[in-house]
């Protein structure tokens, strides 16, 4: 078992908490972005929504989507945030390797998602420009793609600086890490309504 | 108890130059901040005036003579463009509550000072990018709504500019809405309750979460329309089985809160420039407080009364005309409360309260249009005539904009520690408050009487209000001059101003002026009753006068 952090760093971040930090101002900060992102979302399923129920062309009248891949892709991101969980845990124990070990596997969960999506892409028989279902499809399904790929690149971040020595995040400094635990999650949240609104109504 | 109120890892020592440069550069104090969105927007203010100036020259005659028609309309969606999101929700937001929110929770500084600056330098280049887009292609034509088909059928390249700069300021909105929520209600001195804030806090944390919830949604909506004018999808174009309502929905989803982002902090800084210039506790604070919330709630439902025209079922029309008119609710009980706190009070008429009260006085105008245009058979009636233009005008330039003046002529002593000449700013106000009726007064008869808004040409007989119309609006244009004259005297060779010339309450004005970089010498003052004017032994003389 070893450490993640030198004691003295430890020791000098804690004597600089201040108020504020006890407070924890931040997580209020990344809540109130979590919800505006979330509104995106909301403003593109209302308009998917509105054309499905306005338009009578629907994605389901010309294609019939393929369940496979989705349903694989929605196991492989609830997977994933309970192996982020795991890292969250084992950070609180200070036990270093065993955290770097789950978030490797949560990173490769959401690389593995991103080529899963981008095979299901192939696949599909539609383009952007074919129809207006097809445009609604691929703008809902690739701004969470976006996501992915951004929680993909933080989560490789995190990795790093809980492996290398001066890295920031340790058992002292775990905000960064609950932050993109917290956004990670955020990100499989809106996976399953996308998936119940796009694949399954 | 010795607890810094400074955040741990500040880098405000390292990232701050002395003097005039530190306006120009990338400084993360609060203060430097507040005042770079203060005077950018002024410029913008600037340009965006001598657009509208343009467009009244052109409503002089009847015939379109003055510019093209294509140039009128990218006139006029510049003008609506920069008014809204380089002017006013900047100006109000970011310039006074970057200032004023970190004196009123009792902090050093926001609680992301990094991301506020990048909030500010976002607004100058996106900014100037609108404005240059008029140079390389022609800027966009559609006007500030840049409803679809006419976005995606006019000029590609002006209207791909306009959607970028307006995600780029709407991103900045967002940062700074994100900045201001965790500052109010995470960043209070020990000890301050939520309900001893002052009222400017109350307007910033509503505003704030209008900002979060409908922005994302308007810059998800831009997106799309992008898609749609690039790579040809058909989100909103017809031709390819789009619907276009549905634009109008999103973006009124955004826009109809806009209104009240651009007015709510308004009604802040009223209610903290009047109770200091009457002498009296602002009346009702609780009420304030909830009726700031209720228009938060029902702000964000009612966007679809500016769809009654649109096709709109009639169940949805009958929802949002009631849900419109319970507005006026929330709105009128902070009106009654502001006359309350006037009513019997030592009233000095100086610059900044008479700008508060032609606000007050505009604002009622223009509510009540407001609550008019909410019912359908009337909405239908004047639907995109210059009755519309009146209204929003009423609401906008004479609600915010006089709202500004007054701030400024509230706040400059603490800004620069010179004092303003009173002489020369009520001079301003009067010459405001005249030319802007007389501007936009007139244009509620053209409206009634059937003259669409966005024309260039007009039937000749609407020429004489037209021109009372552009006569205002010369006056308008002329009452900047005694106040540009202002500020740069006071700034050379005004009086001194003193920590408190207005002997206030609230805790900015218990510093010295200009304030220094760590907003306090010592520890902040803990001002438990910001409105404890007239009253011996309030809490607030005991905690802050030691």
């Amino acid at each position: 078992m070893t450490s993640i952090v030198p004691k003295e760093q430890s020791s000098e971040r804690k004597k600089d908490l201040s108020i504020e930090e006890h407070e924890d101002f931040r997580l209020f900060g990344l809540i109130a972005f979590l919800i505006a992102d979330g509104m995106t979302f909301a403003g593109f399923f209302a308009a998917y929504l509105t054309f499905k129920a306005v338009n009578p062309i629907g994605p389901d009248a010309i294609y019939e989507l393929e369940l496979a891949l989705p349903t694989l892709n929605t196991v492989l991101l609830l997977v994933s945030s309970f192996t982020f969980h795991r890292a969250g845990k084992f950070l609180e124990k200070d036990e270093a390797k065993q955290c770097q070990k789950w978030l490797l596997i949560t990173g490769a969960l959401g690389v593995a998602f991103l080529i899963s999506q981008m095979f299901e892409y192939f696949t599909l028989p539609f383009g952007l420009t074919d129809n207006l279902f097809a445009s609604t499809f691929y703008a809902l399904t690739g701004f969470h793609g976006l996501h992915v790929t951004l929680g993909s690149i933080m989560i490789m971040i995190i990795w790093w600086q809980t492996r290398i020595p001066s890295g920031r995040v340790n058992n002292e400094n775990k905000f960064p890490f609950e932050a993109v635990e917290l956004y990670w999650h955020f990100v499989d949240g809106i996976w399953v309504v996308l998936f119940i609104i796009l694949y399954l109504l | 108890m010795t607890i810094s109120l400074k955040p741990s890892n500040s880098p405000q020592e390292k990232l701050q130059p002395t003097g005039w440069l530190k306006y120009l550069s990338f400084s993360l104090d609060h203060k430097v901040i507040g005042l770079q969105y203060l005077v950018c927007g002024f410029l913008f203010y600037l340009i965006g005036g001598s657009l509208a100036g343009a467009i009244r020259v052109e409503l002089i005659s009847p015939l379109s003579d003055f510019m093209p028609r294509e140039v009128y309309n990218q006139v006029l969606t510049l003008h609506g463009t920069i008014m809204i999101f380089l002017w006013i929700v900047p100006v109000v937001n970011g310039a006074f509550g970057n200032y004023l929110i970190p004196f009123y929770v009792g902090a050093r500084d926001m609680a992301f000072p990094r991301l506020n600056a990048v909030a500010f330098w976002l607004i100058p280049p996106s900014g100037l990018m609108l404005i240059t887009s008029y140079f390389i292609n022609g800027a966009a034509q559609s006007g500030w709504t840049a409803y679809p088909p006419l976005s995606i059928t006019t000029p590609a390249a002006g209207q791909i500019i306009w959607i970028l700069s307006v995600l780029l300021l709407g991103g900045s909105s967002i940062f700074g809405g994100i900045n201001f929520i965790a500052t109010i209600l995470k960043l209070r001195r020990p000890g301050l309750k939520l309900m001893q804030l002052p009222m400017y806090c109350w307007a910033m944390l509503g505003t704030s979460i209008l900002v979060v919830l409908s922005t994302p949604v308007l810059a998800g909506t831009l997106i799309l329309l992008s898609f749609d004018i690039v790579a040809h999808t058909g989100f909103f174009n017809p031709s390819l089985g789009g619907n276009v309502i549905v634009y109008q929905h999103l973006f009124w989803f955004y826009s109809h809160p806009a209104v009240y982002i651009m007015v709510l902090p308004a009604f802040g800084l009223v209610s903290e420039i009047l109770p200091i210039h009457s002498r009296k506790p602002l009346f009702g604070y609780t009420t304030m407080v909830f009726s700031i919330m209720g228009i938060v709630v029902l702000g964000l439902v009612v966007w679809a009364h500016h769809m009654f025209t649109s096709g709109t079922p009639p169940w949805m029309r009958l929802f949002f005309t009631i849900a419109t008119a319970f507005i006026a609710v929330p709105t009128g009980i902070k009106f009654f409360n502001w006359v309350a706190t006037l009513w019997g009070g030592k009233i000095s008429l100086n610059a900044a309260m008479l700008f508060s009260c032609g606000f007050i006085i505009n604002f009622v105008l223009g509510g009540i249009t407001g609550v008019a245009l909410a019912q359908v058979p009337f909405d239908v009636h004047v639907h995109d005539t210059y009755f519309v233009v009146a209204h929003f005008h009423y609401i906008v330039y004479g609600g915010s904009v006089f709202v500004i003046f007054s701030s400024i002529y509230h706040w400059f002593p603490k800004f620069t520690g010179k004092m303003l000449n009173e002489n020369l700013g009520r001079f301003h106000f009067i010459i405001t408050f005249i030319g802007f009726n007389l501007c936009f007064a007139p244009q509620h008869w053209l409206g009634l009487n059937g003259m669409p808004r966005r024309v260039a040409e007009y039937d000749p007989q609407f020429q004489l209000i037209n021109q009372i119309s552009s006569v205002g609006a010369l006056l308008m244009a002329l009452s900047t001059l005694p106040f540009l004259w202002n500020i740069l005297q006071s700034i050379l060779y005004g009086n001194e101003a003193g920590d408190n010339p207005w002997n206030a309450l609230t805790p900015e004005w218990l510093t010295s002026s200009p304030p220094p970089v760590e907003n306090w010498e010592g520890e902040a003052p803990l001002v438990l009753e910001p409105y404890g004017y007239g009253e011996k032994n309030s809490k607030n003389t005991q905690e802050s006068m030691k």
